[in-house]
């Protein structure tokens, strides 16, 4: 690890002061400390904002949920009226990391971590990511890539939060000394064929001030799932994110979010229209399975992964409806 | 001090069987200064009993000092420079811009590079600096320039059995095993040495005949301390703190490298953090220290971090293990053949016949194993070698014969394992599991499904004669015992304590133990399961002599015979009288000058032919092990298996501590159902890099992984030596990926004939049984 500088920010207005080439925004620092002591970052400053006290903290009111974006995943997860509204986001808060973990990231961090393909965390490897040539898990150790959208680079989006709150249709609040900009998260994430040296929109000079889901329709029930190789501490194989809004025992609208296997969180259109006017039941919930995963493209060693996430969508659809 | 050895002996009864099923006597010559035998754990007070680790406060509080946590005045940090290439010629090494680095003192390149200026696996040490801060190390590290001529390489297995496959060795005629291209052998074996009878004609004549493929993976030790050392070179001398599991041999090793007397050397390992057999070296990290600490003229500490401890420190073999079984149509074998290659990257050992050769009786074994080079790192020991490997292929295919027979897996095998401790591990572990209401393979339905299998393992009793210790008692009544043996982890030092604590009749926690430290009496390595059966005899047989020594002096005092006394709670106690009596420390306040102490070395196996003229190490005529069964369920929609309770029979001849014997074998069945469902040490074929040199992407079992595990020790004494201790660390961890193998079969009906049991691979193998 390199020799840095290191600030706190009091305010926002301080931190943004403090952006720009060579420094980078700490939050928990989970995964910005493991990048540092791998290699793969070296800033010349970080700006700690975890002593920005307005980002940090959940409200929730009749227009929607706010989270902070220095909120750790702990008091997401174990936020109770953002459990009995917003069910997926608590789930996959409570399912990310371990609890030593949990305790000290953030909702913010989980939502902006980079890549954990392994190609990209081992410092040899000069991909595409990091501005080098090409994908090496392409042809590769890819039995945890993507199995959607992996033409460019096969890495699969890692964030737990970032899967519900595509199905809840998340703004995202990006300030800058110019002002805010709200973002969907559905544009927030960019994939390869964008640019494949970023996952996000966020802009150098730019801070992730809010994460703002507008309150769902009444009667909207939702559930989250991901299925891990090892129950501690281990990354998804493949995770789900289903918001059904149900009226007289119709699905009025269907969010079907897949995690973990494309570069972004991967919205499965043909899953929602497989639901969408349709009655909950074992026979719908795997017909909208099958529908999500047809399209699937996996790699040499990742098929298996379409029937797991098969499996789990299934499920997930079973179990937010109930 | 008097050393207690002589080859005179005397006839001694003492108790052999299995406590609670058939235990009986047997005499036997035993060696003349030898204590009485111990009676049975029921007749004793501290020995057998489940005494707490007397040093576990110190490590759970972090209060026991470790290699990692020496600070020494002046000590300078180092880091190592190692290839980034999986093959390649080193042109030049220009390592003058690193040591002009401010805070550096030191540079070393390892002198093996003059002679073979090549590195054959990404990760290999090539060099090491030492600077004042770990931070100016790193620093420098990164200014030694190395002008490589990469090469080609191979890593994957088949590939490298290929006759044009990149070389990792050049040919050497005076290979004691031939070598091919980079396949070195096959060896042939049989139980114990040579083939038995002919295998191959027997298979052609068996009427039943089992016939698969199995493979297994490369498994890293992954040891919770990394490897390292401090490093404190003094002109002439030295004095090491070493992460190790054999201070003797770390020392030995030393003493050759350098050229200096043994006696010069002190390896201190008072605490240590895990090894599983891949820290009974120096190590090429040992090495630079020390030439650092040489050329410094400071004491230097390389601990490796996470990523160098993943790729250069060692790792279990991979396995392709053919194995045919031959059996009568009424359950007898007639034959087992394995034909079996595996890699250990540059290393060798990739064998997995042992259990093959040991396990059951048959009349025609034949085993031929072959080692295949790679350019990935090197295999070393790793907790019983070969034998994980070996039981996942042995255990699934006894049972593949018993259901092709329509014979109950374990009674196939009483049929063909006459050994009494086994089976009576195979009745007792049936019953707690509920062996009797097993459904048949594959009869449990739905999208969950359950089944139990079990599987068992042998491990071999070593004998090290070269094991001593010495135990004090001073004028205050202190009672100390010291020797080099180190702690792997597994408790000897409360094992010790215990000893001494029966002997002289006082609460184990009141003894002090020194040990790791190779200023006191020789102990040995902790490998092979050997710690325990090694160190425990004499440290009875010395502390016999102080028991002997200080009633003499007690004894007028009571004014009574020493042979009337007894030592028991902390009192020297006139036997026909127990009111009359002092205490210990009265006593001990009356003995000579100084102390009492008296060394004492490990005797030859009671009842045994000694081992040849100058031979310190052999092998016991007993074998130990154990049998477990696991209880699997199994998401068909997903692949996941989840292990939710294993049950472990295990015997290690008398159970010293049976509460430090337990946490041995939950730590081998969880490192063994690590094995079996995640563990895999992944290299990229195209790139010839390990892709997980971590610990979050190198998988391995944490709590929720951790089943219900019930563990039942069998008494089982053999009457071979003062304590008639055995080992467990290995056969702890043995069976358990074959009982999960076969616990997934008869919960699913079908096979699992490679490691890990991934979900990728169970829904594969869903998939066939479904079509």
């Amino acid at each position: 690890m390199d020799r840095f500088e290191y600030v706190s920010a009091t305010t926002v207005a301080e931190a943004l002061a403090q952006l720009g080439e060579g420094r980078q925004v700490k939050a928990g620092g989970i995964d910005l400390l493991d990048r540092m002591k791998e290699g793969l970052s070296s800033p010349k400053r970080i700006v700690n904002i975890r002593t920005i006290s307005e980002l940090d903290g959940v409200e929730i009111d009749a227009s929607g949920l706010t989270i902070g974006p220095t909120t750790t995943l702990a008091t997401v997860a174990a936020h109770e009226p953002l459990r009995d509204s917003y069910r997926a986001i608590a789930d996959a808060a409570r399912a990310a990391a371990t609890p030593q973990i949990r305790n000290v990231a953030t909702a913010g961090g989980n939502l902006l971590q980079r890549p954990r393909c392994w190609y990209f965390r081992e410092r040899d490897f000069d991909c595409l990511r990091k501005g080098g040539q090409g994908c090496f898990a392409q042809d590769g150790a890819n039995r945890y890539h993507a199995i959607f959208g992996n033409d460019l680079c096969a890495m699969v989006h890692p964030s737990d939060l970032a899967v519900p709150l595509t199905a809840f249709d998340a703004v995202l609040d990006l300030t800058s000394a110019k002002g805010t900009r709200k973002v969907p998260i559905s544009t927030f994430y960019v994939g390869p064929e964008t640019d494949p040296t970023r996952e996000t929109d966020l802009h150098r000079d730019e801070l992730l001030t809010a994460i703002r889901v507008p309150a769902p329709p009444p009667g909207t029930r939702s559930a989250y799932f991901k299925q891990k190789e090892k129950e501690s501490a281990d990354w998804p194989l493949a995770g789900v994110a289903v918001a059904l809004q149900i009226s007289s025992g119709v699905v009025q609208r269907a969010s079907v979010v897949l995690g973990a296997v494309a570069a972004t969180p991967w919205r499965s259109k043909p899953a929602e229209a497989a639901l969408t006017g349709r009655a909950i039941d074992e026979a719908a919930a795997r017909r909208a399975a099958a529908a999500a995963v047809a399209d699937a493209k996996p790699l040499a060693w990742n098929g298996y992964k379409v029937a797991v996430l098969e499996t789990i969508i299934r499920r997930t659809i079973l179990e937010a409806a109930s | 001090m008097t050393e207690e050895t002589s080859r005179k002996t005397r006839p001694e009864t003492l108790t052999v069987g299995i406590a609670g099923s058939r235990l009986t006597t047997t005499q036997r010559e035993v060696p003349a200064n030898d204590p009485p035998p111990l009676p049975p754990n029921s007749d004793l007070h501290v020995v057998g009993k489940r005494v707490p680790r007397i040093d576990g406060a110190r490590i759970v509080t972090g209060a026991a000092r470790y290699t990692a946590d020496i600070r020494l005045p002046g000590m300078l940090y180092a880091r190592m420079i190692t290839s980034p290439h999986p093959h390649a010629r080193i042109a030049s090494i220009d390592t003058a811009a690193a040591a002009a680095c401010p805070g550096v003192r030191a540079v070393h390149v390892l002198d093996r590079y003059e002679k073979d200026p090549i590195v054959r696996y990404a990760g290999q040490p090539v060099a090491a600096v030492a600077a004042v801060s770990q931070a100016a190390a790193d620093e420098a590290a990164r200014l030694v320039r190395i002008a490589w001529e990469p090469l080609p390489f191979v890593v994957d297995v088949e590939s490298a059995r290929a006759a044009d496959a990149p070389l990792v060795y050049p040919p050497n005629p005076d290979d004691k095993v031939p070598r091919k291209g980079n396949v070195r052998g096959p060896v042939k074996r049989g139980p114990r040495g040579k083939p038995a009878g002919d295998a191959l004609d027997a298979l052609a004549n068996s009427p039943v005949v089992v016939d698969h493929t199995y493979r297994t993976q490369v498994q890293t030790h992954a040891t919770l301390e990394t490897h390292g050392v401090v490093a404190d070179w003094q002109p002439g001398s030295a004095i090491v703190y070493a992460s190790t599991q054999a201070t003797v041999a770390f020392r030995d090793e030393l003493a050759e490298v350098f050229g200096i007397p043994k006696a010069r050397i002190r390896i201190i390992t008072e605490y240590m953090g895990g090894g599983f057999g891949s820290k009974l070296g120096m190590g090429p990290y040992g090495v630079l220290a020390l030439h650092l600490s040489k050329k410094a003229g400071r004491p230097v500490r390389l601990m490796l971090d996470r990523r160098e401890e993943q790729r250069c420190t060692g790792n279990r073999p991979s396995s392709v293990q053919h194995l045919r079984l031959g059996a009568t149509r009424d359950g007898k074998l007639t034959a087992i053949h394995l034909s079996s290659y595996g890699t250990g990257g540059v290393g060798g050992g990739a064998g997995s016949a042992g259990p093959a050769q040991n396990m059951y009786d048959c009349p025609n074994v034949e085993t031929e194993e072959a080692d295949v080079f790679t350019h990935a790192g090197p295999s070393a020991a790793m907790r019983a070698p070969g034998h994980p490997q070996g039981c996942f292929a042995l255990e699934q295919s006894i049972d593949a014969v018993a259901e092709k027979l329509g014979i109950d897996p374990l009674r196939l095998r009483d049929l063909n394992d006459s050994n009494a401790a086994r089976r009576e591990e195979r009745r007792i572990g049936a019953e707690m599991i509920g062996w009797s209401a097993r459904h048949k393979p594959g009869a449990d339905k739905g999208t969950i499904r359950r089944g139990i299998g079990a599987a068992q393992s042998i491990w071999y009793r070593f004998v090290r004669l070269d094991s001593a210790c010495e135990v004090r008692l001073d004028r205050e009544g202190s009672v100390e015992i010291v020797s080099a043996v180190q702690d792997i982890g597994t408790g000897i030092r409360t094992v010790l304590a215990q000893v001494v604590a029966e002997e002289l009749g006082i609460d184990p926690r009141g003894v002090i133990v020194r040990i790791g430290d190779t200023s006191f009496p020789a102990g040995p390595s902790s490998g092979g399961s050997l710690t325990t059966g090694s160190i425990t005899p004499p440290a009875r047989n010395a502390a016999h002599g102080v028991r002997t020594q200080l009633l003499e002096v007690a004894a007028p005092l009571l004014k009574a015979d020493p042979a009337h006394l007894d030592l028991r709670e902390g009192r020297v106690v006139v036997k026909s009288d127990p009111s009359r009596s002092i205490s210990l420390r009265e006593a001990a306040a009356k003995i000579g000058p100084d102390q009492i102490a008296v060394r004492a070395r490990r005797s030859e196996d009671y009842g045994t032919p000694p081992l040849p003229p100058g031979q310190t190490s052999g092998m016991g005529l007993e074998i130990y092990g154990g049998v477990q069964f696991a209880q699997v369920a199994v998401d068909t929609g997903t692949g996941a298996i989840k292990v939710e309770r294993v049950v472990a029979v295990h015997d290690c001849a008398r159970p010293m501590n049976p509460l430090t014997i337990e946490s041995q074998i939950k730590g081998g069945i969880i490192q063994g159902i690590s094995y079996a469902l995640f563990e895999d040490r992944t290299l990229d074929a195209n790139a010839g890099l390990m892709v997980n040199p971590n610990l979050e992407m190198y998988k391995i079992a944490g709590s929720r992984e951790t089943p219900v595990i019930d563990v039942h020790l069998l008494e089982e004494y053999i009457g071979r030596t003062s304590t008639d201790a055995g080992g467990i660390g290995e056969p702890a961890t043995i069976p358990t990926a074959a009982a999960v193998a076969n616990a997934v079969h008869n919960a699913l009906g079908v096979r699992m004939l490679e490691l890990p049991m991934t979900p990728d691979r169970v829904l594969s193998a869903l998939r066939t049984v479904r079509s």
